[in-house]
């Protein structure tokens, strides 16, 4: 996985609350067996004023003027600011590969859907959660300023504005380090191995018909 | 399993303590999961990932498989096997999954095994879910196994490959909520029309870092069916889990499932599930109460589960509603639903019907629907109504009760197993416009088809809805008697 630490990039909307996966990627582009490619298709139905097909080259498509993300002002954006529950419904790992893709690097929301917010920290993606009003503030100043960056600094766990101005945010100790070193956490939890098979031989014991083999 | 009696702890503090491999100083927690179900779409990657680590399955006898997403519904075109699948893309993803299964010796009930079906219908089906495990799918609808008293989650494909590569997931301890629906059900109000409601309270974000336990004397009373559809949309009110203890009901549908524990084991696993029910005084963060008498049955208007109203109620105004996201929320679903502020539900004309779905497609569901079906055809508007059984083994039980007659004696299409319509990556879809009453679980943009129309309703509402052309009070109808 790759690492974060400090990241400063320009700022987009995504200005509604409940976005669900089914909106940041369309199903019909889950046929893919592949981790990347999902960029063009971020948000395909508001993007585009067609219906987007999988393998399909998205530059002839005709586009939603009226999509922010289209505007060239948002153009190279890296930091998606986002309203409550971002990221609800399927469980779809395609969401923040999409977002990746796209050349976002964190998200900034009020509040986040469990499973999203867990898939982020997998892909490198930084999901910060703001109080409501900051994000409100958030919105109102980039929308008044043409080309609003936003820096994060992990390290520091803070949001820094343009003017200088700081907003701590929480992260877990555990995802913070594992993101901060871009580890895998498959390497690390099999540094546990043996407590694994410790625990093992122990349900087997306890409950043995939890390991019969079906065929 | 040497508890000390003194500890009060809910179904999911002890389904938690029972599998914590270890605690770290973070606060995370390994967590060693007991059955690992897997499907064509959010596995791939999974397995490129062991792939490219040289890493192998921890212990492949715990892992499941089938196809289910893009599998088609269409008779003539299914009995081709994988090499029938006309859409190239969802036919490699398919074949991928067949030879990922080969490759790491997972168990698969392929296309047309008489095991196949929607994953979380054929899990409990089976008895390859049970009662006191953790089970986990790259699909976030994994909740409906919480109703066999299990903890039961969805997670991404980076957790399906870390569950695969080391049999236990890096846990925080979620929070614990109760949803306690109290009195009895009136007639013709069911498992769904309750789920719908509980998530029209505490909305679509308000189960976000719980794990719902649902009780009260309306669940204790449902069928295994009912409770699983309960559980099924749990994550719809932004819960990973929910859940709902064991009791007799619970015993009595898993005894004697193929893969249930027999003889001497199942007289000890019935001793070890005894005590998997919160303990009286256990503590819970939250708690939402439900009168059952004041729950109509439900139809979804907007495009978000949340968005929710009795059969008696309109549309709503946003006119009436001071909070500014909301109010442009319910802005935008009402010109993307094509309705209006104050219509009545009974208004909306429907073009298309779905009835199955991992939420409901079950025996009982599709019993539900027959009911209701019998003896009627069809509305002329509707171009469509299709019943789509949720595994090979609920389509062999309705053909032999002679349910599949009566749906195409109504003029419904009898299908074959497979996710279909609930998320269109088959060839069944909405077109733009079309409105569908869809017993599925999700109703938002796009998820049926660019530019569908969802609405969601129980098995029998959308049952009738499908003969009226509009939707209608289920215990208005004729049949309302049969449609528990």
């Amino acid at each position: 996985m790759k690492a974060f630490t400090q990241h400063n990039g320009v700022a987009a909307p995504m200005d509604r609350a409940n976005v669900d996966t089914d909106l940041i990627i369309p199903k019909q582009f889950l046929k893919s067996i592949k981790r990347t490619g999902f960029g063009p298709n971020l948000f395909d139905e508001l993007r585009y004023l067609d219906e987007g097909q999988p393998g399909q080259d998205c530059s002839n498509r005709p586009v939603n003027p009226d999509f922010p993300l289209n505007h060239p002002r948002y153009q190279g954006a890296s930091v998606l600011l986002a309203r409550k529950n971002f990221g609800c419904g399927s469980s779809r790992e395609h969401a923040p590969w999409a977002l990746d893709d796209h050349g976002f690097r964190a998200i900034i929301a009020p509040s986040f859907a469990d499973i999203f917010f867990n898939n982020c920290f997998k892909n490198g993606l930084l999901p910060i959660v703001l109080e409501d009003e900051i994000v409100e503030q958030l919105f109102q100043e980039m929308y008044a300023e043409e080309g609003y960056e936003l820096t994060v600094d992990l390290e520091a766990q803070v949001v820094i504005k343009p003017n200088g101005e700081t907003h701590a945010f929480e992260v877990d100790t555990f995802r913070k380090h594992c993101l901060l070193n871009g580890l895998d956490d498959i390497g690390l939890t099999l540094e546990d191995a043996d407590d694994i098979r410790a625990y093992e031989a122990k349900r087997r014991e306890q409950a043995p018909w939890l390991f019969d083999a079906v065929k | 399993m040497g508890h000390p009696e003194t500890k009060k702890q809910t179904l999911y503090d002890k389904l938690w303590e029972d599998h914590l491999v270890k605690s770290r100083d973070d606060g995370t927690a390994l967590i060693y999961i007991d059955r690992h179900l897997i499907h064509e779409v959010t596995s791939p990657q999974a397995f490129e990932g062991l792939r490219l680590a040289g890493r192998k399955p921890w212990r492949t006898d715990s892992v499941v498989a089938t196809p289910d997403h893009n599998v088609p519904s269409d008779a003539a075109e299914r009995a081709g096997g994988i090499a029938g699948i006309r859409d190239e893309v969802s036919r490699i993803q398919v074949q991928t999954l067949d030879e990922n299964c080969n490759e790491f010796g997972i168990v698969e009930f392929g296309i047309n095994d008489p095991g196949q079906g929607i994953v979380h219908v054929i899990g409990p089906e089976t008895g390859v879910t049970l009662p006191g495990m953790t089970v986990v799918c790259g699909d976030s609808h994994t909740s409906t196994h919480g109703a066999l008293g299990a903890l039961a989650h969805g997670i991404g494909t980076s957790e399906v490959e870390h569950v695969m590569a080391t049999q236990c997931l890096i846990q925080k301890k979620m929070k614990n909520m109760l949803v306690r629906v109290d009195g009895e059900l009136g007639p013709g109000v069911t498992a769904k029309d309750v789920v719908l409601a509980i998530i029209g309270k505490i909305g679509t974000a308000g189960g976000t870092g719980y794990a719902i336990e649902f009780g009260g004397s309306a669940i204790r009373s449902l069928s295994m069916e009912g409770r699983m559809t309960i559980c099924n949309m749990a994550i719809e009110g932004g819960a990973r889990a929910g859940m709902v203890a064991v009791d007799d009901i619970t015993l009595e549908y898993v005894k004697g499932k193929p893969y249930a524990p027999k003889g001497e084991q199942w007289d000890k696993a019935v001793e070890n599930w005894s005590r998997l029910h919160s303990d009286d005084g256990a503590h819970f963060d939250e708690v939402v109460v439900l009168k059952a008498e004041e729950i109509e049955p439900q139809v979804s208007w907007g495009t978000s589960p949340e968005m929710v109203a009795p059969i008696s109620a309109q549309v709503p105004d946003p006119a009436a509603e001071s909070d500014a996201t909301k109010k442009s929320g319910i802005e935008r679903a009402l010109e993307y639903m094509g309705l209006k502020a104050g219509q009545k539900i009974t208004d909306i004309n429907l073009d298309r019907v779905f009835i199955g779905s991992c939420t409901n497609s079950r025996i009982e569901d599709l019993r539900a629907a027959a009911a209701v079906a019998k003896g009627h055809k069809k509305a002329d508007s509707v171009k469509q109504v299709l019943v789509v059984p949720g595994s090979q083994s609920v389509k062999a039980q309705a053909e032999k009760e002679g349910l599949d007659k009566v749906f195409v004696e109504a003029g419904f299409e009898w299908r074959e197993p497979s996710c279909s319509m609930c998320l269109a990556m088959n060839a069944d879809k909405l077109g733009a416009g079309e409105h569908c009453a869809s017993t599925s679980n999700r109703n938002f943009e796009g998820r049926q088809g660019y530019g569908g129309r969802t609405h969601l309703v129980s098995p029998s509402m959308a049952a009738a809805a499908a003969i009226a052309g509009h939707f209608v009070d289920v215990r208005d109808t004729q049949n309302a008697g049969g449609a528990k």
